[in-house]
């Protein structure tokens, strides 16, 4: 236990020697964003920093040159004056008209940033413990949305990506010169979905439906990240959201690949998988979807989350697996993933933990018994 | 044994009683206020050391040190031990030490009750800290614990958290009656309220904001109880309940707390400014209206803690505008505070230095709490480093320089010992760096789009990081300084004069140092 400790602490020792310089990006400001609401946060922004910047100068100037010249080692004399209904009517009154100048461009942003109406597109959002799921409303297109960064590279065994807990394997894509509605809530816990280019942050709050809404004008298509702005568990800080901005001609061929790609993946399950196949394929799922919680090697998380290697859940019923995996356990962070992961991936999954790290049941479970399971 | 009683029966009115049960039984409001005192610094070492594990995790990007449960144990353990641990008692400390001096009242007006409201406090953050022992470990859920996050899924040490925080309410809402009660009843003849010194101003005007939302806190987590235990859904959405709500009634309590943390160190500075400038204090009867126009609009702000939880558009603007309005009375004080130091006479001993730094960095913090204010702006600013660097602007510089300035201050008076004057230099500029060092490139990283309260973070965010670590270290290991240089003053030092500083004016400063167990046995007449 303290040995691990050292280890850690003399590693955070090394790489103080060694600061990486790659990494050098002195970002100082909020970032103008590509929305015409960005552009508007922005310059309010701006506009207060500037007023707070120079109230700064002036109060502070007065106060300095009072510490430089009004002191005792300069043979300064006190006077005795102690008050000036005048002067406190003066600062009064000029804060409360610098607020009220303040107020009103404020005031039109925010109603323009409120203003829900007349949107092309509905996107809901949910907020699950730790992944966002999208469905897009009336297209039939929906899906969920997970940290790929690997356990690897977090736990500084191998060297991090460009994107280090900025990318996903799923990115919600939208079409630009559109006006997009987004419906935010959560199945769980209180998330705040944020992407500081587009401006958009709102909460996601379990029983409540709050909107948003993006134009991402034509000519901005790209990604843009976020994340999860509001503590929600263990993982809050591996949630993240990419954004993708597409032509919308690009944005109806997705659509279409998206579908298609659901019915491949129904077609799928109905098909036969060697014990090799599932292995391989369930230790991807595994890496994505549930070592976060359970560990890279099953290990389980101190007294949080428990471990896999010959628990009696993965190594005994087969069916008690499958429910749990399938259900969830209420009143654990033990989530259902019957919508998250495709049979396939159950399948593929379940196989794996009942085999891997020594738990060599021996067992197979095919995505027709997952189908099975869900009825 | 014996001889102790017997010596107590005999010179009960000369000294304090002798060993361990003199602090155990006392009723002296300096003993009491010196608990108070030595109780708050010893939390502020360990919330203290849960910042620097917290910093030191946050080094550099990758997990390295700790795992992200304990990390969110830790900012949640440090937030409350800050705020309700330190920072709180060590301003009724003050008050017990000082606002009967000040007041020329012989005691605190409730001295049973007042040994009570300390003895508390040990209990309450021993059964919370004990929760880290514990196999479900402590709370991790945030210092602001939002339901159904500390509620549905709390480990099972928030039962113990809730009682806690219980027992800190009650200690605080009685040491708050004391204060009301001593400063309303116990004040010498001819010190009319429009007279008090601005420090017993502040706390009266404190105290009544405790007794106002303490009791709001003991309701949420009640609340939280209730839907844990007794099958209620106050904040449950499935069973009927708002998780909305939740916020609303915390933050009911929660805005009005931050000005609990701050009028009484407006206070302290306000008596060390004119002192040291050797000039009356500018505006002090704005000053006391100033403090009570905060105090009210303290408790109208709450929501603008909520600006992206999907308020309707009506409320969001109410908030913004009345917000912003602090801004104005906040405003005036900076003003006096200036122009007291105006055609002063000034010399920067350590309590001086400390109440300059309070009056340039609390104002800082001032300045981006208006830019939060502006709702547009905080849809990008919440839940950023942008607000940890805020609210850590208030109430490291803010809060606890001022009250680092008032133990400096009366110290003296305190101890009938001059503190090492180089060594406290030394600990103000230590301090002054560190603190600047950590939370200024906080306002860049959260500017830049770095959430808080997560353990690891993006590449774009490592270098601002690292300085910010840095910065901890040496502001954390400079308040050792301050340690070493109390026990220092206390074991000896110059003898100060009963006056103690130059241009010292009020009651405190009549009696010897150090102050005699027993004071203000016959009441003082105040022209």
């Amino acid at each position: 236990m303290f040995s691990r400790t050292w280890q850690r602490l003399s590693s955070v020792v090394l790489s103080l020697v060694s600061a990486p310089a790659a990494m050098a990006d002195w970002e100082l400001n909020m970032p103008q964003g590509v929305t015409e609401v960005s552009q508007s946060i922005y310059d309010l922004h701006m506009l207060i920093f500037w007023i707070c910047v120079w109230i700064g100068v002036v109060v502070f100037g007065v106060m300095f040159y009072s510490i430089f010249t009004h002191r005792k080692s300069k043979g300064a004399k006190a006077s005795q004056f102690h008050e000036s209904v005048g002067l406190e009517l003066l600062w009064t009154a000029v804060p409360t008209a610098i607020l009220i100048a303040m107020a009103v461009p404020a005031t039109t942003t925010l109603v323009e940033m409120y203003d829900t109406t007349d949107t092309d597109i509905d996107i809901k959002i949910t907020g699950h413990q730790w992944k966002w799921q999208y469905d897009y409303l009336g297209e039939d297109v929906g899906f969920f949305s997970n940290l790929t960064t690997s356990q690897d590279e977090i736990y500084d065994r191998t060297a991090k990506g460009e994107n280090y807990l900025l990318e996903v394997d799923k990115h919600v894509v939208v079409p630009t010169g559109k006006k997009i509605r987004f419906l935010i809530t959560s199945n769980d816990v209180i998330h705040a979905w944020w992407v500081p280019e587009i401006a958009v942050k709102k909460d996601a709050i379990p029983g409540y439906i709050n909107e948003s809404w993006v134009i991402v004008p034509e000519g901005q298509e790209g990604l843009y990240r976020g994340q999860c702005a509001e503590l929600c568990g263990v993982d809050h800080g591996f949630m993240p959201i990419v954004l993708e901005a597409v032509t919308p001609a690009e944005y109806e061929v997705w659509l279409v690949d998206q579908r298609a790609a659901a019915e491949a993946e129904a077609a799928a399950a109905l098909g036969d998988f060697s014990h090799e196949e599932l292995m391989t394929k369930g230790a991807e799922v595994y890496a994505r979807s549930c070592a976060a919680c359970h560990g890279v090697e099953g290990a389980g998380m101190g007294n949080v989350f428990p471990a896999l290697v010959g628990s009696p859940i993965a190594t005994g019923d087969m069916a008690a697996h499958i429910d749990i995996v399938i259900n969830g356990k209420s009143g654990t962070a033990m989530q259902a993933f019957a919508a998250q992961l495709s049979e396939v991936d159950l399948a593929a999954v379940i196989t794996y933990e009942r085999n891997a790290w020594g738990n060599d049941t021996g067992d197979t479970v095919t995505p027709k018994m997952i189908i099975d399971a869900k009825q | 044994m014996t001889t102790a009683t017997a010596h107590h029966d005999d010179h009960g009115h000369h000294g304090p009683a002798k060993g361990i049960m003199r602090w155990v039984l006392t009723t002296n409001h300096k003993d009491i206020g010196t608990m108070y005192l030595w109780f708050a610094f010893t939390m502020l070492f360990i919330g203290g050391a849960m910042a620097l594990i917290i910093r030191t995790e946050l080094f550099q990007p990758g997990m390295q040190l700790i795992e992200p449960e304990f990390f969110n144990q830790m900012t949640t353990m440090h937030g409350l031990i800050m705020v309700f641990g330190a920072i709180m008692p060590a301003f009724v400390g003050l008050a017990n030490w000082m606002v009967p001096l000040m007041v020329g009242a012989p005691d605190m007006a409730l001295p049973r009750m007042n040994n009570w409201s300390f003895w508390i406090l040990p209990f309450a953050f021993g059964m919370l800290l004990f929760t880290l022992f514990t196999e479900a470990g402590a709370p991790n859920f945030g210092w602001t614990f939002y339901a159904p996050l500390s509620t549905t899924y709390a480990p099972s040490s928030v039962t113990f958290f809730i009682f806690g925080v219980h027992m800190m309410g009650i200690s605080s809402i009685m040491g708050a009656i004391n204060i009301i009660a001593t400063i309303l009843n116990l004040r010498a003849p001819g010190m009319t309220l429009m007279k008090m010194p601005l420090f017993v101003w502040t706390w009266l005007i404190t105290a009544y904001l405790l007794i106002a939302v303490m009791p709001v806190l003991a309701g949420v987590v009640t609340m939280m109880l209730m839907d844990i235990h007794f099958g209620t859904s106050f904040f449950d959405a499935a069973g009927g309940g708002d998780p909305v709500l939740f916020q609303h009634v915390f933050w009911f309590f929660g805005h009005p707390e931050v000005y609990i943390m701050i009028l009484p160190a407006f206070g302290i500075v306000s008596q060390i400014i004119p002192t040291f400038a050797r000039k009356p204090l500018f505006g002090y009867a704005s000053m006391v209206y100033a403090t009570s126009s905060i105090a009210f609009l303290s408790f109208i702000v709450w929501a603008h803690h909520m600006f992206t939880v999907g308020l309707p558009l009506q409320t969001e603007l109410f908030f913004m505008y009345a917000t912003m309005l602090i801004a104005i009375p906040t405003g005036v004080k900076v003003f006096n505070w200036v122009s007291t130091m105006f055609r002063g006479s000034m010399t920067f001993e350590t309590p001086m230095l400390f109440a300059l730094a309070f009056v340039v960095l609390f104002t800082i913090g001032g300045f981006s709490g208006l830019m939060l204010a502006i709702a547009p702006a905080d849809f990008q600013y919440h839940d950023t480093y942008f607000v940890v660097a805020h609210f850590h602007y208030v109430l490291v510089p803010g809060a606890l320089f001022g009250i680092i300035a008032g133990v400096y201050y009366w110290l003296p008076k305190w101890t009938g010992h001059y503190y090492d004057e180089k060594l406290g230099k030394f600990h103000f500029w230590m301090s002054f760096i560190g603190v600047n060092v950590t939370f200024f490139p906080m306002h860049f990283i959260g500017l830049a789009g770095m959430p808080r309260r997560i353990p690891d973070y993006a590449l774009q965010f490592a270098d601002f990081n690292a300085i910010a670590s840095v910065g901890a270290f040496i502001f954390g290991f400079s308040q050792l300084i301050f340690l070493y240089l109390l026990i220092k003053t206390i074991r000896g030092g110059e003898k100060a004069t009963d006056e103690v500083w130059e241009g010292a004016e009020g009651l405190e400063w009549t009696i010897p140092s150090p102050a005699p167990y027993h004071t203000f046995a016959e009441a003082p007449e105040v022209k």
